[in-house]
């Protein structure tokens, strides 16, 4: 734990050591996340990134901030897109092409709009702003001081962050949701109609191939009681295609010889 | 003094030590728990188990961890390099993390200074715990993922899908003892039920956090990430020698990590079991190391009772389970835990906390009877009156969905 009597503005050797080694790997890791190929180094690049920012967290005491950081955005959200990743197909790597027209000029814009709008925003906080000072606002415990804030002061922005939150995953899954196009029959619900069916001929499934018959091969029909083909004990793409073969092919010669 | 005034004095070579006994015991454990999961299985089966290498085949973990670093170590062509190397380091490393946080003996004496078992004693350890957790399935996901091949793809998916659902139950269940301690430090909550262990007074909580450290330690019946049956060995198909021994580590010590949470948040801890409050002296304090030891073999065992008991969940059911009764639970529960809080933190007289408890059964016993009615109608809706009689006996077809399948 760093030591919190420390003059505001100045480091610990440890934390500044810290720093100086994780900062240039977080750098990296971010540069990398945008250069490689794979969707999924990159997701991770982008996970290690995240693990670096909350080792940064808890060394400038802000404990639970950086814990919560791990579970919530490494633990959850990463593993969601990875989990998205992996459904979409592992080879698969972002196509180059414009598909809608102007996008790429939209996109720059708007992050150079939401980066300046990060600047203003953080420095109109930092700048010019009287130091609280750590020890002040963790006096009454990291998760306590935090708690305090977000359920007294901004507790209305902190409730309209969670509904719209929900509001985006409620839409996305409404926008997702689709009618089922095959049918719903469980094992059960296929046996029941079996046996509902008027006859119970097929009640026990269709006959096995082979039954009765001197081969038990696949393409070999089942014997009827009256010594035909059963027609249903064996598949119809083999009868279409005429990979059928009669019982009787396999009776022994001496057999026929001795009739 | 708290274990945290105690750790908070310890020189930099007690820290260095601890480290390494916390190592030394996991991975000791490990290859105990291998042999003794192997020998309660056998019994639960009729068989005798390993009896082949040393006395009754103690050493057979052993061998076999040798045996697993000599085989060949193979990297599938179409396998990420790096990442299937990373995979099995990530796992390893995280599952031993856990153990910082978790305090092991009460005070005692250590080499001449008065310490606790606990590596270190953070204000958040329970949510460090779970974020640590977090971050080793990264290892399944990713060797499901870097192996090239669809079984081990499957693995990956059903794992993540599974922990992220799981995960959340989870962490529902310890908000009622957070809320209970007032803490989510360790050291704190084990202090916290000196009286009354949280088993105890919030089962429910227990019970939740049981079930969903099952699903989250990927053993059976929750071991979809593996199946077997279904997809050869899941996300370690493709690993062999001692990538794969690795992962076998791993899936251990997390049993033991997880057991060990569930002791600390729910059991006590290194305390005692009721009435034998006086063996915490015996043997200057170290004698609580052999009590928390036994509560967390005795989760151990429940692992072991499961897998040799129950067959594996579907994933639908799994799923089905995890969102639609687990968490809606939970978050009902988290009502009723809180409310009673209030009520005695603000000192309600007793009568009201007595009726409103009354008052949440009698809601429970409601809703339970109004969905078996709603069960029985769907079942007396879907029966078929005007069905041809069978002319040779047939067995009888209890709650038919016949209609829905003619219409």
């Amino acid at each position: 734990m760093i030591n919190l009597a420390l003059d505001i503005g100045k480091t610990a050797t440890p934390e500044s050591f810290l720093f100086y080694f994780l900062a240039p790997l977080s750098v990296l890791a971010a540069v990398g996340m945008l250069l490689v190929k794979k969707a999924v180094h990159s997701a991770l690049l982008l996970a290690w990134v995240m693990i670096s920012l909350a080792i940064f967290y808890i060394a400038q005491d802000a404990l639970f901030l950086g814990i919560v950081q791990i579970v919530v955005y490494t633990g959850a959200v990463m593993m969601l897109f990875l989990f998205i990743l992996m459904l979409v197909g592992v080879d698969s790597s972002d196509s180059l092409e414009e598909n809608i027209k102007g996008l790429r000029l939209v996109a720059i814009l708007s992050a150079v709009g939401f980066g300046g709008l990060l600047i203003s925003l953080i420095s109109r906080a930092t700048f010019g702003r009287q130091i609280y000072g750590l020890a002040a606002a963790n006096s009454g415990g990291n998760a306590n001081g935090l708690a305090e804030q977000l359920f007294t002061k901004y507790v209305f922005a902190f409730e309209v962050v969670s509904a719209l939150l929900i509001t985006a995953a409620l839409g996305a899954m409404v926008l997702a949701h689709s009618q089922k196009s095959k049918s719903q029959f469980t094992q059960r619900d296929l046996s029941i109609s079996r046996f509902r069916k008027g006859s119970l001929k097929d009640a026990a499934g269709l006959p096995g191939s082979g039954v009765y018959a001197l081969h038990n091969a696949v393409d070999v029909p089942a014997l009827l009681p009256t010594g035909k083909a059963a027609p249903t004990s064996i598949s119809a793409v083999l009868e279409a295609r005429g990979d059928m073969i009669e019982s009787s092919n396999f009776q022994l010669r001496e057999e026929e010889e001795d009739k | 003094m708290s274990n945290a005034e105690l750790i908070g004095q310890d020189p930099g070579w007690i820290i260095a030590l601890k480290g390494l006994i916390i190592f030394a015991t996991c991975v000791v454990l490990t290859i105990m728990s291998v042999w003794g999961e192997r020998k309660i299985v056998a019994r639960m089966q009729q068989r005798i188990g390993p009896n082949r290498v040393g006395k009754f085949g103690l050493l057979q973990a052993l061998v076999d961890g040798i045996k697993l670093a000599l085989k060949e170590d193979l990297i599938p062509k179409a396998a990420d390099r790096i990442v299937f190397v990373l995979a099995p380091i990530i796992s390893t490393t995280t599952c031993f993390m856990a153990f910082a946080v978790i305090p092991l003996t009460g005070e005692v004496n250590f080499f001449g200074r008065k310490t606790a078992m606990q590596l270190t004693d953070l204000s958040v350890g329970v949510l460090y715990v779970l974020a640590i957790a977090s971050v080793g399935v990264y290892g399944i996901v990713l060797a499901g993922w870097s192996s090239g091949s669809t079984y081990p793809l499957l693995g990956g998916l059903r794992s993540s899908a599974q922990v992220i659902s799981y995960e959340v139950a989870m962490g529902l269940s310890l908000v009622a003892v957070f809320i209970y301690s007032g803490s989510m430090s360790t050291s704190e909550i084990v202090a916290a039920q000196q009286q009354w262990w949280y088993a105890v007074i919030l089962f429910p909580s227990f019970a939740i956090y049981s079930i969903s450290m099952v699903g989250e330690t990927n053993r059976a019946p929750f071991d979809l990430a593996e199946a077997e049956g279904e997809l050869v060995g899941g996300f370690h198909t493709e690993y062999s020698s001692l990538k794969f021994a690795l992962f076998f580590l791993s899936e251990y010590v997390n049993i033991i990590a997880v057991s060990a949470l569930a002791t600390t948040l729910f059991l006590g801890g290194y305390h005692a079991f009721p009435g034998l409050g006086f063996t915490e002296q015996w043997l200057g304090g170290w004698f609580t190391l052999i009590w928390f030891f036994i509560k967390v073999l005795m989760f151990f065992f429940i692992f072991v009772w499961l897998r040799g008991t129950l067959p594996r969940l579907r994933y639908d059911q799994f799923m089905k389970f995890g969102w639609k009764v687990l968490i809606p639970f939970s978050l009902a529960w988290i009502m009723v835990v809180s409310t009673l809080r209030v009520m005695s933190q603000q000192e309600a007289p007793r009568i009201l906390i007595v009726a409103f408890i009354f008052s949440m059964v009698l809601l429970y016993l409601a809703v339970t009877t109004l969905v078996d009615r709603e069960k029985a109608k769907v079942i007396k809706a879907a029966k078929v009156t005007n069905s041809i009689e069978p002319d040779f006996p047939v067995p009888t077809i209890e709650n038919s969905r016949v209609e829905q399948i003619n219409g």
